[in-house]
């Protein structure tokens, strides 16, 4: 098993410009199902995609692909012609909160939002939007979610992850990749590495992740990696105190960021006294999540907290 | 991350001056004593008539406009007897000439002069901007706010009977005192909910029905200008039973200022680290810090960590800088710029993990850069992803001074060796 995406997935992407096509090629390459896109200027035609495989990816394939992507003008359309059932956005900021709305309109099960800069109350009436519907979204702002070897929404290179046992949520991109890197380099591999992105409004949030890992058979452990702003992980480790039975290690980035200014990610930034990584750390070990002392140490920390 | 080239270059908060928010809010009806800007003494001198003449009172204020709180208490570095916030009442014995001259002096004082606050640290900020307002007599002070909920993802309504102190300070030391009202986004603050605060404020008739209306039109507000934070400290209820903004700070989203070019242009590039700034303009993500060595770093949250990583082996940050997801070789080069200028700068360390960003475009970027720019300290550099091997070979070969590094940690550890 694994969480939010498997071989099974079928996939759209809405908003096929530059980055959208670039990071189409790359999940084509994977072996992630993508069946359709949505870009309205260009809906009726097909974009054609070809290059070699990615074979750390979906295995049993050829050593090349070639694929013409059908491209429509709605969601709704889309999903009627080609039984996809998440969707991917890579429609620019002042577009993407409507692409969003637009993927839980047609109950896709879940979208996941890479646009990074969406304007807070885009996001907030969004949000709001999705109170009450079925469809899951993770992001905005994140790097996406991968099943290595089944399917991989978003834009985190393929090749560094393995198919294991360690589930893994970020709120920043590259430390996801580090410490994807350091599981792959262990041994210990991933069920699911899932994105929830640096925003400080998003659609999934840890404790969301942490209750799908506990509920999945194959994952053994969590990795999960904050960062200064907000009280996102001190609420994840209330929910490990008292709902996890599952090892989880964990790392906080931000201990040296200075109060007031906000460090790249929209999200992170220590105001008022609040969301310091101190209190975060302090939260965490209080529940046993085993803290990594730097980013270098994450899968050791997870290693440590499996026995 | 997802970054998306079109808005590369907007990444932080726009914070407004004082003036500009009470601007913004009387354009909208909000009520705000009334006031002129000032930019040189003669300005302020010629404020003052008019100003008493249309309110009446004697009394005016003269303000200084930097982007930091607690000027009321402030003192100018070179007039230590001299606040950042002054009440001239000069006026209601000596007319409006006796005004005028109390004002033209002090703003002789303040005017180019350093203020130091608790919030602009020991450095300060030099006061090139006056504001002249009309004296209020006051009956009450409270604290209002509408702010970015992220437990719930909707905007809040903060309010508090202790207006003119810290609100910090509030929320530590009598949080029953903090009232908060959700803003669901389908509908606004709704008429109970404002009537809530009203009661739990412990206003009554006039003031409450004021109270209500001010609180209303603030959170609409909040929304139709896409602010990050509204923060009226204080919130005053006048003597005849008014709702007034005494003070008002108002902090932007950038990622909604193309919604918004009249608020976009209030920017005050005075206010702004210089070094920030052409970072900024280079679509670049920096924020500079007291230690000495300089950092280089793909993605916020592995900058961040690369930062909280030199200080754990026992080094200190010279800088926050993340070059994005998709960075050129130019912007690799302007970032050495910036880095290099910074005098406290001993040593640098550049750790990339390539995702999507490629070790050998990096690679080609540092060493561009240093033929480019040159480089007097010591370089330590960690690749990892992507490319790695083609990125080390392209350092290699390029017979730089390079230290190669095999982690995070191993990196922090050689340019701390490197700098001390």
């Amino acid at each position: 098993m694994s969480v939010l995406v498997d071989k099974n997935t079928k996939v759209l992407v809405q908003g096929l410009g530059k980055t959208g096509q670039f990071h189409t090629d790359k999940a084509i390459a994977y072996g992630t199902q993508m069946v359709g896109a949505v870009h309205p200027s260009r809906a009726g035609t097909e974009f054609h995609f070809e290059g070699e495989t990615d074979h750390s990816g979906v295995s049993g394939r050829g050593d090349n692909y070639a694929l013409d992507l059908p491209i429509f003008a709605t969601v709704k359309d889309a999903v009627a012609a080609t039984g996809a059932n998440a969707s991917v956005v890579y429609v620019p900021p002042p577009f993407a909160a409507d692409a969003v709305m637009e993927a839980a309109a047609a109950d896709l099960e879940l979208v996941v939002a890479i646009t990074e800069g969406i304007p807070v109350a885009d996001m907030i009436e969004a949000k709001r939007y999705l109170h009450g519907s079925a469809t899951r979204l993770v992001g905005p702002n994140c790097p996406g979610v991968i099943t290595p070897g089944e399917c991989k929404i978003g834009i985190m290179p393929g090749y560094i992850h393995q198919r294991g046992k360690i589930g893994v949520i970020s709120r920043s991109g590259t430390l996801t990749y580090e410490a994807v890197h350091q599981l792959t380099l262990l041994g210990l591999g991933q069920t699911t590495a899932v994105g929830i992105g640096g925003d400080p409004v998003n659609g999934t949030s840890f404790v969301d992740c942490l209750q799908m890992f506990q509920d999945d058979d194959e994952t053994e452990g969590v990795v999960m990696i904050g960062e200064i702003g907000g009280t996102a992980e001190e609420e994840a480790a209330e929910f490990v105190k008292s709902e996890m039975s599952k090892p989880v290690a964990g790392f906080i980035a931000g201990t040296t960021a200075p109060p007031g200014k906000r460090m790249g990610h929209a999200g992170a930034i220590v105001s008022g006294g609040k969301g310091t990584a101190a209190a975060k750390i302090k939260a965490m070990t209080a529940a046993d999540i085993v803290i990594a002392e730097t980013p270098s140490d994450m899968g050791e920390a997870m290693v440590s907290a499996l026995r | 991350m997802g970054r998306h080239p079109r808005r590369v270059q907007e990444r932080k908060q726009l914070k407004i001056h004082e003036h500009q928010a009470k601007q913004l809010m009387a354009a909208r009806g909000i009520p705000v004593p009334l006031g002129r800007v000032a930019r040189s003494v003669d300005e302020a001198a010629a404020a003052v008539r008019p100003l008493i003449e249309e309110s009446g009172n004697p009394v005016v204020v003269l303000k200084s406009q930097i982007h930091a709180g607690g000027r009321g208490k402030g003192t100018f570095n070179e007039h230590p007897d001299v606040r950042g916030v002054n009440v001239i009442t000069d006026g209601i014995e000596g007319g409006p000439g006796a005004a005028e001259a109390a004002v033209r002096e002090l703003a002789q004082q303040m005017l180019g002069s350093t203020l130091v606050t608790i919030q602009t640290g020991e450095e300060g900020k030099v006061v090139n901007r006056l504001y002249v307002e009309q004296g209020i007599e006051i009956d009450r002070e409270l604290y209002l706010a509408v702010l970015l909920d992220r437990a719930t993802s909707r905007n809040i309504v903060m309010a508090s009977t202790e207006g003119g102190v810290e609100i910090e300070k509030v929320a530590e030391e009598t949080p029953e005192r903090i009232l908060r009202a959700e803003i669901d986004p389908a509908i606004g603050l709704a008429s109970f909910q404002a009537n809530e605060l009203a009661h739990g404020l412990e206003l009554e008739g006039d003031a409450a029905k004021h109270f209500a209306e001010f609180v209303k039109a603030l959170t609409q507000s909040a929304t139709d200008l896409d602010t990050d934070l509204i923060e009226i400290n204080p919130l005053v209820v006048t003597s005849d039973g008014l709702v007034m903004a005494l003070d008002g700070k108002m902090a932007f989203d950038d990622n909604a200022l193309y919604r918004h070019p009249d608020i976009a242009d209030m920017r005050d590039d005075t206010e702004e680290d210089s070094a920030e700034l052409a970072a900024k303009n280079a679509g670049l993500n920096y924020i500079k810090l007291d230690g000495t060595i300089g950092c280089l770093v793909n993605g916020a949250g592995l900058a961040m960590a690369t930062m909280d990583t030199i200080k754990h082996v026992g080094g200190e940050p010279a800088n926050f800088l993340d070059v994005g997801g998709g960075a050129t070789a130019d912007q690799v080069t302007t970032a050495f710029q910036i880095i290099t200028k910074d005098p406290n700068v001993k040593g640098i360390f550049v750790n990339i993990f390539g995702g999507i960003m490629r070790c050998d475009i990096i690679a080609t970027g540092i060493v561009e850069a240093v033929e480019r720019v040159g480089l007097e300290v010591p370089l330590v550099v960690r690749l990892e992803g992507t490319n790695v091997e083609l990125g080390r070979q392209i350092i290699d070969e390029s017979g730089l001074e390079v230290v190669n590094a095999d982690n995070l940690r191993d990196g922090a550890e050689k340019i701390l060796e490197l700098t001390t």
